[in-house]
């Protein structure tokens, strides 16, 4: 994999070592995989990973093609600082999004780890919430229930209702405890989703092998 | 297993208790120590019916009015008087609050086991030679292990499939060669009569004692909680060993007939091993696939579900067992393979029934598992010898230590959540060994093994240092090291979805970066599996429900049953009590500022006219869909049980709640009086012409104060917006059962009082009515047994 970078790319390279995580090697294989993505061109746009054929049968494409092109995943700690989506990405952007699904080195203090829990489960907010504005609607989760149910063949979207509102209901119930009968729960915000997922251990499920990113099999 | 944990009685009672028992104990000494084996009963029957004949002829005797003939029911006497001892025994532990807190059961139960070997001793007679091998394989260890297959935790097992395998093949392996190695040196050093032990048969007593026992794990890791990961890994590893151990000990014993082992019979060896292994999988897979098909006509004989499940393993335990497979793989794989179909395709009934009779059944077989050994310890040929014994003791620690921190080593470079140094001590800790070993030794034939009491004596002394030291301080060492304990929480709706959601997730991510990894295959897997196999496995329409839904149904009618069972809401069933309701989290169409403001916009006449007639035909349109996907898997027949027309009742009364919310957030009500519950319940309950008329007709004097709930009838024709969404079979009245109880006890008694002669509309009202209340209310149930009529016909001889 050594050969497949040029002598150019190296500073580029060790500055993203540092700010992903990724080792050179992985990242040499992701540029290869994003030059394929893109057909040599320096970014990549919606329509490539449109192209992707193993992508179209996932209930939840859009959602994920949309996650690469949201602004908030490009910073480490998902600020909003720039809020919006792109239209295309360069290869540092599609770096800093791959490095959401690392995982967790060995030895890492409660600390490191908790950080990292963070930064996985903001990604995952973010993919839920749809609009910005720092809570998951009821709206936004009944979407999130629906497109999960969508490839299941021809359902009423009462199912997909129901099961959003119990969702919420068990989140509300979690994270406020007690209401008043005529307050309303204005919808989840990232600390409410935090506590949430929290025993869902996500730290070691959101994790993709890149180790032996070799395999990869071109399409 | 079923442990029961009765509350602390008087001493007084507790002593009694143990009397009771002591006395029983006594009793059961005498008939058990009568051995004379069914042959020769019947030999005996004979003689005594030829003697009697020709007494006969010769005398006539008085007519005997009372008579005991003990050796006609001798054999299944003494199985039933050991069974109710192993049950009793079980029973007594727990009254005695602290030692069941310190000294794991299996413990209790080899000490109990030695008591009554010691007595039946005392008595005289011979101990009967209870752990017959025969009896311990075909009778006594498939009913554990088919428990452990059939709810094994597919996912967590799955996942760290690896690493299991590494630790049951590999380490097993290794523990085998290890310990039969250097037993072997240490003998030769020995200048004893230990030097004529050969290296084959130091082998086979190697592999028999290297291998993880099952039933010693499961005993004593169920009572220590650990974290999924752990007992995952250590329980899987104890299953999978199996085949590992048949071979090594068909190998050895054919071999050390034999005398040599050539390199050619190693490399067999090799290939045998693939072949019980993969074998074994395979027959289970295949009874498994052939018990799902079957559980898909059994729609009509609902009773006999269970014994479909059970009869299936059993034989693909027996097929394979025929053929040297792996017996206990074939009943993992079985159970694993059938469990998702067969639980879409039977009843609730017959869910429970399994369940219960799978956990009876392994609990009474690993108390009885227990004391024999303790029997047998006192019965079997000892042969004592210090230094085999204690050499083997502290070869297997040694070789259990060095393979799991060896193996971890190599593991960790594969794994994603790495193995900590106290993971690898409780793995290393938790390898308990159990009479699996013990019976294998047993199984071996005196002439060819000469040492066999050597190694019978051994066995058990492992056996017993394992269970009892091992198995008493893994709790205390468990609590002090602060591993990682089981999550209590349940299963909640979230976690489900986002599971599934980060399944699909890093599948697509997988494909992005272009790498085939496990999330694919597994993706491919669940749709061959949806596409193909579903639609040949399960009945009827559940074939194509996605998993999110199978999952909100169960956990809807979970929370159904527990509602019924904590006796009507009293006591909140769920976990975290809130006051939180639905329409906390509807969104605000209305301003919750001022109740007497409607924010919906007003229609006008016409326009609402237009509405309510497209409406109407929606929602004509709407039942027939939803009597084409009807869950006839799913009906059940309300009137089986008082019970279950307690919780109907409910499920009424949480519908109701439910529609009124509804309605309060989406309808356009042009009179609006004051949103009070009362006068809400009583507009709906008005306004509902189509679905309880009758229900309305008989309340109008009994719920209707206010004359302007009247006024409200004439636009009830707008409400069929609600009727759209309530029609759907799936209402989340779990949701409801939560919140709606947390109102006044006193509404809903007021409601149930109301809605009790709402129970029998159904039957009168018309037919589309009354099936789709049936549909809901059944579906509430989610029951999937036949339609109500038929059930009730076959329930009703075994209603209580």
């Amino acid at each position: 994999m050594g050969a497949l970078m040029s002598a150019a790319d190296h500073p580029e390279h060790s500055d993203l070592t540092d700010r992903t995580g990724f080792s050179l090697e992985q990242i040499g294989v992701l540029r290869k995989r994003f030059k394929q993505l893109s057909h040599n061109e320096e970014t990549l746009r919606r329509e490539h990973f449109n192209e992707i054929p193993d992508l179209a049968c996932n209930p939840i494409r859009a959602q994920i093609i949309e996650a690469f092109f949201d602004t908030r995943n490009f910073h480490q700690n998902g600020e909003r600082t720039v809020q919006g989506t792109v239209q295309e990405i360069s290869f540092k952007d599609f770096l800093v999004v791959m490095s959401h699904f690392r995982p967790p080195s060995l030895h890492m203090t409660e600390e490191q780890r908790e950080h990292v829990r963070r930064e996985k489960l903001r990604f995952l907010f973010n993919m839920h919430d749809t609009d910005n504005d720092g809570t998951i609607t009821l709206e936004e989760y009944r979407h999130v229930v629906e497109e999960l149910l969508s490839r299941s063949g021809a359902l009423e979207k009462e199912t997909a209702k129901c099961i959003a509102d119990a969702a919420m209901l068990e989140v509300a119930s979690i994270s406020m405890g007690h209401m008043e009968p005529d307050e309303f729960y204005e919808g989840i915000t990232f600390e409410h989703f935090f506590k949430l997922l929290k025993g869902f251990d996500i730290e070691a499920k959101m994790n993709i092998r890149f180790l032996n990113m070799a395999t990869t099999l071109c399409k | 297993m079923l442990s029961r944990s009765r509350p602390g009685k008087g001493v007084l009672e507790q002593a009694l208790l143990l009397l009771v028992v002591v006395v029983l104990l006594q009793g059961s000494v005498l008939p058990l120590g009568a051995v004379s084996s069914p042959d020769i009963s019947h030999q005996d029957r004979k003689d005594e019916h030829a003697v009697a004949i020709h007494s006969h002829n010769i005398t006539k005797k008085p007519f005997p009015v009372l008579s005991v003939d003990y050796q006609n029911i001798q054999t299944p006497f003494e199985i039933a008087l050991w069974v109710l001892l192993a049950s009793l025994m079980k029973l007594g532990f727990h009254l005695i609050p602290r030692l069941s807190s310190i000294v794991p059961e299996s413990c209790l139960l080899i000490v109990v086991g030695l008591l009554v070997g010691g007595f039946i001793r005392l008595a005289g007679e011979q101990v009967p030679p209870v752990l017959d091998s025969r009896l311990f394989f075909l009778c006594l260890l498939p009913p554990i292990i088919l428990d452990a297959g059939y709810f094994l935790p597919i996912r967590p097992f799955m996942e760290n499939v690896g690493t299991i395998l590494m630790f049951a093949v590999v380490g097993t392996l290794w523990n085998a060669f290890f310990i039969g190695g250097l037993l072997y040196a240490v003998c030769q050093i020995q200048p004893s009569e230990l030097n004529q032990l050969e290296l084959l048969h130091c082998l086979l007593f190697g592999s028999i004692i290297s291998a993880v026992d099952p039933v010693a794990v499961l005993a004593v890791f169920e009572e220590i909680h650990i974290n999924e990961l752990l007992h995952i890994l250590v329980f899987g590893e104890s299953l999978l060993n199996d085949a590992v151990t048949v071979v090594l000990y068909h190998l050895f014993e054919e071999f050390s007939g034999a005398g040599e082992v050539t390199v050619l019979d190693g490399f067999l060896g090799i290939i045998s091993f693939l072949v019980v292994a993969l074998g074994g999988v395979l027959v289970g897979a295949i009874y498994g696939i052939l018990a799902a098909f079957t559980s898909r006509f059994t729609s009509h004989t609902r009773v006999i579900e269970p014994l479909f499940v059970f009869l299936y393993s059993y034989m693909a335990y027996l097929s394979s067992e025929m053929f040297h497979l792996s017996g206990i793989m074939a009943l993992i794989s079985c159970g694993a393979v059938m469990r998702p179909y067969v639980e879409a395709n039977i009843s609730h009934k017959s869910h429970t029934t399994i369940k219960y009779f799978l956990k009876m059944w392994s609990s009474v077989s690993e108390t009885l598992i227990f004391i024999f050994l303790g029997v047998a310890t006192v019965d079997g040929p000892h042969a004592w010898n210090w230094t085999f014994v204690t050499v083997t003791v502290i070869l297997c620690l040694v070789a259990r230590v060095i393979g799991v921190v060896g193996l971890t080593f190599v593991i960790n470079k594969f794994r994603i959540v790495k193995l900590t140094t106290k993971d690898q001590f409780i793995v290393a800790y938790g390898g308990l060994r159990g009479a699996i070993a013990f019976s294998l030794c047993f199984l071996l034939k005196k002439e060819h093994f000469p040492k066999r009491e050597l190694f019978l004596t051994a066995i058990i002394t492992v056996i017993f240092f394992t269970v009892f030291v091992q198995g008493m301080t893994i709790k205390p060492l468990v609590e002090l090291l602060a591993v990682k304990k089981k999550q209590e929480a349940k299963r909640s709706i979230n976690e489900e979805i986002h599971t599934q959601f980060l399944d699909h997730l890093l599948t697509g991510i997988e494909d992005i970066c272009g790498h085939y990894g496990h999330h694919h295959w597994k993706d491919k897997l669940n749709r061959f599996n949806k596409k193909y196999v579903k639609k040949c496995l399960i009945a009827g329409e559940r074939s194509k429900e996605p998993q999110l839904i199978a999952f909100y149904h169960k956990m809807e009618m979970k929370q159904a049953i527990e509602l019924v069972e904590s006796g009507g809401g009293s006591k909140l069933p769920s976990a975290n009590p809130s006051t939180i309701s639905m329409q906390n989290i509807q969104p605000k169409k209305s301003a919750a500022a001022k109740p007497a403001e409607r924010a919906l916009p007003q229609l006008s006449k016409g326009r609402e006219e237009e509405i309510r007639k497209i409406l109407r035909g929606n929602l004509q349109r709407t039942r027939q869909r939803l009597r084409s996907y009807n869950r006839h898997t799913l009906v059940a027949d309300p009137y089986e049980d008082g019970l279950n027309n307690l919780l109907l009742k409910k499920q009424k009364v949480i519908e109701l709640e439910k529609k009124i919310k509804q309605m309060n957030t989406y309808l356009t009500v042009p009179a609006a009086p004051p949103d009070s519950p009362t006068m809400c319940r009583a507009r709906l309950a008005s306004g509902r012409d189509t679905d309880f008329k009758p229900a309305q007709q008989q309340k109008e004097d009994i719920m209707c104060p206010d004359p302007q709930a009247y006024s409200v009838k004439s636009t009830s024709d707008d409400l069929p917006t609600i009727q759209v969404d309530l029609a759907s079979p799936q209402s989340p009245d779990s949701v409801h059962l939560l919140d709606e109880f947390k109102k006044g006890e006193q509404k809903r008694q007021k409601e149930e009082e109301d809605q009790g002669l709402v129970m029998k509309a159904p039957t009168g009202v018309g037919d589309s009515d009354g099936s789709r209340d049936q549909q809901k209310l059944q579906r509430c149930l989610s029951d999937p047994g036949p339609k109500a009529e038929e059930e009730e016909e076959e329930d009703e001889p075994f209603l209580p």
